[in-house]
């Protein structure tokens, strides 16, 4: 009895030391705790339920099983540190850092190991020239991106004159924050709008003066980089004050409904980006609910799918999926490696065919990856919330931002870095 | 038995003031070092170097450069973070404007900045006292970090005002940046700390130590036995400003690679440091050592075993490491309030004894 | 006048409002400090947990579901009753009452005669605890807090003032929720005032803030008061819990208001409660002002967090002991 113990206890030890290679490794480094937890949760639940299904439902990846190591970061960089150098012995694939600072600590040390890291709308925007950050993706939009989106809603709503209107834009006031302020500074010199900056300190509990302010000079339209308790402090001083909710727009991470629910009616109408859609009216929900959710394997309560954050996390695994499977077809084995992982990425090609059989018609926008541009087209979309139902639902298609500014300051910003850094632009 | 002062005879002052009186300790502090420098490197890996022994040796500068100024001159200062700014900031420009600058240097003089920015913000110490003082540094705090944010100049104009270390070599290895070697960078910060610990344990024996501890036990019979308070207390700011600007560009420079003010050096890092201090022993330097060992070890560990090993949710995991970090901390100010440092004075007590006590 | 005057006028009276608000976190501060000498760094956490405890027992939720479901492998969520808001103050105060309890039992008892910093780091400890206890406890998700306080501006205000300052002022706006929490402050203050002058318990409170062994020896029970003003403690960070929380919705950044609190008691004094108030509203009417006169148009914005430091420590140059303080005596 004993031995039979012993022996099956040794078998158990090198199974576990074994599938080093035996399976595709995709770590995830969620923030379940912390000022953050309430987005983290969501996102890590659709992450990794994504990666359940695959395995139950198609056998994993090209056949071999995908393997999910969670790593608990609750949003701190230098916990970050420690879970990448954790994680990344086990053959991790690809690093999905969720948080500004980690990302840009991975930048130069998942460049260096030769992982690639996705930063699905969040980090380094000018990442987007691969030929400086050969290892570094942010497609399918980044934020500057993002930035020209909101001013072409705005452009769409005015008839595309806007001479003369007052936008003010609302930014948590950190490296995320400050991302967009160039990018609508320059589109501000295009298309004439005057651009007011008003900066919000972590963490942004008390914003009375900004919104006293807003009152004050009465801006046409405000727009929001924020993140955690600013957003919901922000809806809900919006609405106090009776700014109109239709002109007010947030960028993707101020747009889920933990961000909303808080204000209640308050909130109706705010209207927020996005890059993917919402709801769970998609065939891949059902698939999700039969094989994760019922099996009694979702990574969480099962409560969150088709929330905002949860099909984020979702997209974002179906990304790594399809680029994973990208990599197999490009180097023709089963069991890739994170440098044919990168290649997989490089050359991702998201089309409507691909999205539709997966059970996800239309939940993207169409993509192409090249090395020259990791950030895709910059497409996306504008939702809008309804507090009455407490739902979010796009109100466009997947348009297009405006490229040529973008391009111009994404080249800027990446050869002053690979200036400073040593780095000869190339693409291999 | 195992730990005896007896026996040793001094016959000349230059051996009775060593910096390790008793042999017994001179010979452990000597087999930790050749530990430290010739066996460690060998066997240090990414995971080691990054996760565990870098912010160790790192946090041990910023812990005994707080302790100079807490534990031993009495000044309770809540601006730790806000100092390390300086230092990575300062770094980072010192890198960035003279690239053939030798990172020794750079490293140097980012805390010789935050030595000077340090005695400006100790000013107010002479008036304040106690916890409004500490209330006070962290006006330091939140003023330097809301600077660092705001002013492009600091970050070189970039789009979001994240700082990247470039890559800087010393005899031809890479130190900082993404292709440092974890030995290399490790022993890079190992000498730091060696040097500054043995300059810190020496300050503190001297006369300025002296002065600091007067201040610090009685600040009005100091100053009537001489000590000028305004001297000795911005010399403490000063010193202690320097070990924590060096601290906080090693952490940006070696450690991090990239920074960001409000995330790495906000108002966490002052209480973290704060706490090595009262936890591993005011006013001590192996205390120093000992409570940024724990506070840095600890998490990890407790994550791994209860992850690793026992396979709970990381979510859940880390509500129990708050917990149990939270819990600890109480236990140990309830049972040995003078920290780790006071422990293993008594640990040293004992041994002298056992195994035979009577 | 000017339309400029007015909105001044009217980022003045949001400061005092704003005021208000950190003073409701710096009382709680206060009491702890004047009966026992403790700076209780957990205040915030404590105004934090309270929100959490109320809003869970509103709706029924199940403590350490969370926890549980990882265990045994349940799908435990909530009771499916929701509690009336006034039962669930109740109770959240029990629970506060407990809390100061065990505070007391496991913490206070054995650290009595330690230096002060070591009983702020036991705080610290304490924070630290009942964060992840917090979380752990109801879970770390956003919660709508509702008690039935209205929130959004005053309209009546704003149209009754609209004619006043010409074409570019619209009246003045106020929070109704900020004048609520200033009505509650009143309230709480005028209590604690009753509580502290005309009550048996409330003299020996003060007793025990004047001199500790003096109390002791004329039969005072020491740890009974400890346990009594933690409970208070306690309530006062219940209602500032619930006056932030309704704001933002109940979530792990509340326990962050502590940090706003800070330069208010530097002001203020540590052991004075006028000092706590006045303290806020001269920082509220500060950080307002000077964002609006020479922050946002000169320095970029965002200069509230450090100016209220900046603002407390000018004051401490000329007052060490901040304006209310006890008069620090140093003997030799």
């Amino acid at each position: 009895m004993r031995i039979t113990k012993l022996a099956a206890a040794a078998v158990a030890v090198t199974m576990a030391a074994a599938p080093v290679m035996a399976d595709l490794v995709f770590p995830s480094l969620s923030y379940r705790t912390g000022p953050y937890a309430a987005n983290g949760i969501p996102f890590a639940d659709g992450y990794e339920d994504y990666f359940t299904l695959v395995n139950a439902r198609d056998g994993g990846i090209g056949g071999v099983p995908a393997r999910v190591v969670k790593c608990e970061t609750g949003y701190n960089t230098e916990k970050g540190v420690e879970c990448y150098e954790s994680t990344k012995g086990e053959g991790a694939l690809v690093y999905q850092p969720l948080s500004t600072g980690i990302t840009y600590q991975l930048i130069p040390k998942a460049t260096a190991d030769g992982i690639p890291v996705h930063s699905m709308g969040y980090g380094r925007t000018s990442a987007a020239n691969g030929k400086v950050f050969s290892n570094i993706f942010n497609y399918p939009a980044n934020y500057w991106n993002g930035a020209s989106l909101a001013v072409n809603h705005i452009l769409d709503e005015n008839g595309g004159d806007i001479k003369g209107k007052k936008i003010a834009l609302l930014y948590h006031n950190s490296a995320y924050g400050k991302e967009p302020i160039r990018t609508l500074e320059e589109l501000a010199k295009k298309h004439g709008y005057d651009l007011s900056l008003l900066a919000v300190d972590h963490p942004g509990q008390e914003q009375k003066s900004q919104w006293l302010q807003i009152r004050r000079e009465k801006p046409d339209y405000v727009l929001m980089w924020g993140w955690g308790v600013m957003n919901q402090v922000a809806i809900q001083e919006a609405a106090n004050i009776r700014f109109p909710m239709d002109n007010f727009i947030g960028v993707w991470w101020s747009g889920s409904e933990v961000d909303v629910v808080p204000a209640g009616e308050g909130a109706n109408g705010y209207k927020a980006l996005a890059m993917h859609a919402v709801g769970d009216d998609f065939p891949v929900f059902d698939d999700l609910r039969k094989y994760v959710v019922d099996a009694g394997t979702a990574a969480g309560a099962g409560d969150q799918l088709g929330t905002v954050l949860y099909n984020r996390g979702m997209y974002a695994a179906m990304l790594a999926v399809e680029a994973a499977k990208t990599a197999q077809a490009l180097h023709g084995v089963a069991e890739i490696n994170p440098a044919q992982m990168r290649d997989g990425m490089e050359a991702l090609e998201m089309t409507e065919a691909k999205m539709a059989a997966l059970g996800m018609p239309g939940f993207g926008p169409e993509f192409t990856v090249t090395c020259e541009n990791h950030g895709g087209p910059g497409l996306g979309a504008v939702q809008q919330w309804n507090a009455t139902d407490k739902t979010w639902s796009l109100i466009s298609d997947y348009g297009p931002s405006d490229m040529e500014v973008i391009g111009k300051l994404i080249m800027e910003d990446s050869s002053a870095f690979a200036a400073e850094n040593n780095i000869s632009e190339s693409c291999n | 038995m195992f730990y005896r002062e007896a026996g040793e005879f001094k016959t000349t002052y230059a051996k009775d003031q060593q910096t390790f009186p008793i042999a017994l300790d001179r010979w452990g502090y000597f087999i930790t070092l050749a530990l430290a420098f010739l066996a460690v490197p060998f066997f240090i890996n990414d995971y080691w170097a990054n996760a565990v022994v870098l912010p160790f040796l790192i946090y041990v500068i910023a812990a005994l450069g707080l302790n100079i100024l807490t534990g031993y001159c009495g000044q309770v200062s809540l601006g730790t973070g806000g100092f390390m700014a300086v230092g990575a900031y300062a770094s980072y420009k010192l890198m960035t404007a003279f690239p053939d600058l030798n990172i020794v240097f750079v490293i140097l003089l980012s805390g010789g900045i935050t030595a000077l920015v340090g005695m400006l913000f100790g000013l107010p110490s002479l008036r304040i006292k106690g916890f409004y003082l500490a209330v006070a540094t962290l006006a330091a705090q939140f003023f330097l970090v809301w600077l660092f944010n705001k002013v492009p100049w600091f970050y070189n104009y970039s789009a979001s005002g994240q700082i990247s270390a470039p890559e800087r070599t010393l005899f031809g290895q890479a130190v900082t940046g993404a292709n440092a070697v974890p030995a290399i960078s490790y022993l890079f910060c190992l000498v730091f700390v060696v040097v500054l610990a043995w300059a810190a344990r020496n300050l503190t024996r001297g006369a300025n130590g002296r002065k600091w501890m007067a201040i610090r036990d009685m600040d009005i019979a100091a100053e009537i036995i001489g000590v000028n308070p305004l001297k000795t207390k911005l010399t403490a700011f000063g010193v202690s400003s320097f070990y924590i600007g060096v601290s906080g560009a090693l952490l940006f420079a070696v450690y991090l690679g990239a920074a960001e003010v409000g995330e790495a050096f906000g108002i966490n890092k002052s209480f973290l440091v704060l706490f090595m201090i009262i936890i591993g022993g005011l006013g001590s330097i192996f205390g120093s050592f000992a409570g940024a060992a724990f506070m840095v070890l600890m998490p990890v560990l407790l994550k791994n075993i209860m992850v690793g090993q026992f396979g709970f949710p990381t979510d859940i995991a880390a509500h129990f490491e708050f917990v149990i970090v939270g819990g600890l901390i109480v236990v140990f100010l309830i049972v040995e309030p003078h920290g780790l440092a006071m422990l293993w004075r008594i640990a040293k007590e004992k041994l002298r004894l056992w195994p035979f006590p009577h | 006048m000017s339309a400029g005057f007015y909105f001044g006028v009217e980022v003045f009276l949001n400061g005092l409002m704003a005021g208000v608000m950190y003073s409701l976190v710096a009382l709680g501060f206060v009491l702890i400090f004047k009966a026992s000498g403790i700076f209780n760094y957990a205040q915030g956490v404590m105004a934090l947990f309270a929100a959490l405890t109320l809003v869970g027992f509103q709706s029924g939720q199940i403590p350490f579901a969370h926890l549980i479901n990882a265990v045994f492998g349940t799908e435990l969520h909530h009771f499916g009753w929701k509690m009336p808001t006034i039962l669930a103050l109740i109770f959240t105060l029990m629970v506060m009452i407990l809390f100061a309890f065990l505070v007391e039992k496991f913490i206070l008892k054995h650290l009595v005669n330690q230096e002060p910093i070591i009983l702020f780091m036991a705080t610290i400890g304490l924070a630290y605890f009942m964060e992840g206890f917090g979380d752990l406890m109801w879970g770390s998700e956003i919660k709508k807090l509702d008690i039935g306080i209205p929130q959004g501006g005053n309209f009546w205000l704003e149209e009754k003032t609209a004619t006043l300052g010409g074409d570019g002022f619209y009246g003045f706006y106020l929070d109704n929720l900020d004048i609520w929490a200033t009505v509650c402050a009143i309230i709480l203050v005028a209590s604690l005032v009753v509580f502290s002058q005309y009550t048996k318990t409330g003299r020996a409170l003060r007793a025990v803030a004047d001199d500790h062994q003096a109390a002791l020896s004329v039969g005072i029970s020491l740890r009974a008061i400890w346990v009594i003003v933690w409970s208070i403690a306690g309530f006062v960070a219940l209602i500032a819990g619930i006056m932030w929380g309704s704001k933002s919705g109940v979530q792990f950044s509340l326990s962050l208001i502590a940090l706003k609190a800070l330069p208010v008691l530097m002001l203020g004094g540590f052991t004075s409660i006028p000092g706590a108030i006045i303290g806020g509203l001269i920082i509220g009417v500060g950080e307002k002002m000077f964002e609006f006169l020479i922050g946002a148009p000169f320095l970029g914005g965002a200069t509230e967090n450090w100016f209220a430091y900046m603002l407390a420590l000018l004051f401490l140059v000329f007052r060490p002991q901040g304006l209310f303080g006890e008069k620090i005596i140093e003997r030799v």
